[in-house]
């Protein structure tokens, strides 16, 4: 007795299928139903006004959350309890979100909720994010949801309108790229330097036009926060999203956030969430083996996240156009060693890296030591709730004893667009998500780094593999 | 409103791989709530010094709006953040058209929502193009081809929907709301 067989199909394949209003044909495009668009101030006022100037009303408020993140200050608010932003744009901005929110019925989490936070950090935190979702935001980092089996992309403002009125895009259907990550990591490796060794070895545009399904006992022993890590740079590489399959792991996260079911919804969810796997047999279009026990703490040397060396190699050499220009932009000089170069500014944050686990790792490591004379060191936790839950543990003690400064969440030094700048020439070593030229601030010089090497290179005031502090605790 | 379907004009070149969203609009940029006007900060810091003064380097000095409407560029143009604000700035710079071997995926979405041509070619039409800039070129949407002075014509593929979109002057928005009623069926399965 065999039941009918139905095709093996991937974990993609089958969210993708569920959502389909109407399947994609020679002409047309598939519709596809969104199940959640998460709203902030940058990217939303352009399409709520396209819907004014046609008369179109959000369809369902309901599925649409906002919160505050790339404009807004992360320095604490005045003795009136002002917050005092870069510029008056950005407030502006900020205000025209909460207008455009109030006026459709849009769930806003402002200056005075506990869930203001980065938008990839806050809509896990409340439970909002779900296994076999779909969910889009006016943000590329969106894909970070994919940690829960969601199929979850970055767009556009005039798509962000799209969903804002019929709930609804118009699309093709990517491509598909498994990435089997197998092996124990090493110590002082995580899931960043993880993300970062895989985007050095397919490139960054390997991943273009293709959804990737991250698997593999690596992917399996990872807590949630550290399968947010990689997915949310699956853009990094040109992949449309990253998704790994929900296990207990997740089910363990999710259970009693505030958005999440409950009761006898619970237990429905959670079967049906066990069937968003990809089937034995399925194939992707692309499949990329990676053994994560040679992967070593991981940074950039350039200026894409595509320039990834192991923290203890020469910087590369090289006499093409792009790696002339990387080296001639970032001041190193090839072949010369990335380990000891002299860093200016220490970033923790970003929807990368900014969740307690990544405030933990940091924090333990620089317990009872000091960040280096000269070097400034910035941390931002990523919402309202990880900022209280730090300071709960002390970990916000930590940090201030060592020197560093800790500010209110926000997405602020990763893309400085809110004041949070690095100065020009500066050496900075991030925790975020992108070392293009000027992103952290005219004319500074980023490295993607982890938190731990983040914080390690903080201390000696140079990059620094975090095992040089480790390794007399083990 | 509705695109002729056809750009014809002299080619301008950028010959860099991997030109990201913050290279083509600075995110100190995106405080903005209006998507008109943002040319001036298009390529701002090749452009422009910490002070506002032009680069002595600008490597868009010679750009002319008129006669020069489409720019090609290295490999995975458009790479990085999502904001539309970049083919809103390129638009506004007076780019009508981008060639390039490969183009980010939201890049190239938004680009064709709003009319700035996204046109994918092989490496070596590329490589060529950028050897000789300024050479005459006409893109014709309905044919999906790329005229090139000395090369002939060029098929390129590009997405036939959003091609019949453009030219015929069709919303997106408006197609999917004609949708309405499977929307909400599907809403109610």
């Amino acid at each position: 007795m065999s039941e009918p067989s139905q095709p093996a199909t991937t974990l993609f394949e089958k969210v993708w299928q569920r959502h389909l209003v109407r399947e994609e044909s020679a002409r047309t495009p598939a519709i596809l139903y969104i199940d959640l668009q998460l709203l902030h101030e940058v990217t939303s006022p352009q399409a709520f006004d396209e819907l004014k100037r046609r008369g179109l009303k959000v369809r369902r408020p309901d599925r649409c959350l906002a919160t505050i993140d790339h404009s807004t200050p992360t320095t604490p608010p005045d003795s009136d309890g002002v917050y005092h932003y870069h510029t008056p744009e950005a407030k502006a901005q900020v205000d025209m979100l909460h207008v455009n929110c109030a006026e459709n019925g849009i769930e806003l989490h402002g200056w005075d909720s506990p869930h203001r936070g980065i938008v990839h950090v806050m809509g896990p935190e409340m439970g909002a994010t779900q296994p076999g979702m779909t969910i889009v935001c006016g943000d590329s980092h969106t894909a970070t949801h994919g940690a829960f089996g969601a199929l979850a992309f970055g767009i556009g403002t005039t798509e962000v309108g799209h969903v804002l009125a019929t709930q609804c895009l118009l699309q093709s259907r990517p491509k598909t790229l498994g990435i089997r990550i197998e092996g124990s990591l090493k110590k002082g490796v995580g899931a960043k330097d993880v993300i970062l060794h895989v985007i050095g070895a397919i490139g960054v545009d390997g991943g273009t036009g293709s959804v990737i399904e991250y698997f593999g006992s690596t992917v399996s022993a990872m807590d949630m926060e550290s399968r947010m890590t990689m997915c949310n740079m699956s853009i990094e590489c040109g992949a449309k999203a990253g998704m790994v399959a929900p296990d207990e792991t997740t089910f363990a996260y999710l259970k009693g956030r505030p958005l999440a079911p409950r009761g006898e919804d619970w237990a429905a969810a959670v079967e049906d969430w066990k069937t968003l796997k990809t089937d034995p047999g399925a194939r992707y279009d692309r499949l990329v083996e990676i053994d994560a026990t040679k992967i070593e703490p991981s940074v950039t040397w350039g200026i894409n996240p595509g320039m990834v060396i192991a923290i203890d190699d020469a910087i590369p050499s090289g006499a093409d156009h792009s790696t002339l220009d990387a080296l001639n932009y970032m001041q190193f000089e090839g072949g010369s060693e990335m380990a000891g170069q002299p860093v200016d500014v220490v970033f923790i944050g970003s929807c990368t890296n900014s969740r307690l686990r990544d405030l933990r790792e940091a924090a333990e490591l620089m317990k009872g030591r000091k960040v280096a004379s000269g070097t400034r060191m910035l941390v931002v936790p990523g919402s309202e709730a990880t900022r209280k839950e730090a300071e709960a543990e002390g970990l916000d003690r930590i940090f201030l004893q060592a020197g560093a400064e800790w500010r209110e969440p926000g997405c602020s030094m990763c893309l400085a667009m809110n004041g949070d700048s690095a100065g020009p020439g500066d050496l900075v070593v991030s925790t975020s998500n992108r070392n293009f030229k000027g992103r952290q601030g005219r004319g500074a010089r980023t490295i993607l780094a982890s938190p731990l090497t983040a914080a390690a290179s903080a201390i000696a005031g140079r990059v620094t593999n975090p095992l040089e502090f480790m390794e007399a605790e083990s | 409103m509705s695109h002729p379907g056809v750009v014809e004009s002299s080619t301008f070149c950028l010959p860099v791989h991997n030109i990201d969203t913050d290279q083509i609009i600075p995110g100190q940029f995106l405080t903005t709530t209006e998507r008109e006007g943002l040319g001036r900060f298009c390529f701002y810091s090749w452009r422009f010094d910490e002070s506002g003064n032009e680069r002595p380097d600008n490597p868009l000095k010679a750009f002319d709006s008129v006669s020069q409407q489409v720019l090609v560029a290295g490999s995975n143009f458009g790479c990085g953040s999502s904001r539309e604000h970049a083919p809103w700035a390129l638009l506004d710079f007076g780019f009508r058209a981008v060639i390039s071997s490969q183009f980010a995926d939201i890049f190239r979405n938004n680009s064709l929502k709003n009319g700035l041509l996204p046109v994918q070619v092989d490496e070596s039409v590329a490589d060529h193009l950028l050897e000789n800039p300024g050479l005459s070129v006409r893109i014709d949407i309905s044919s999906h081809t790329l005229s090139v002075e000395g090369l002939g014509d060029i098929e390129f593929s590009l997405d036939p929907f959003s091609a019949y979109c453009l030219t015929r002057g069709i919303d997106q928005l408006d197609f999917l709301l004609e949708n309405e009623p499977e929307i909400t069926d599907f809403e109610q399965g």
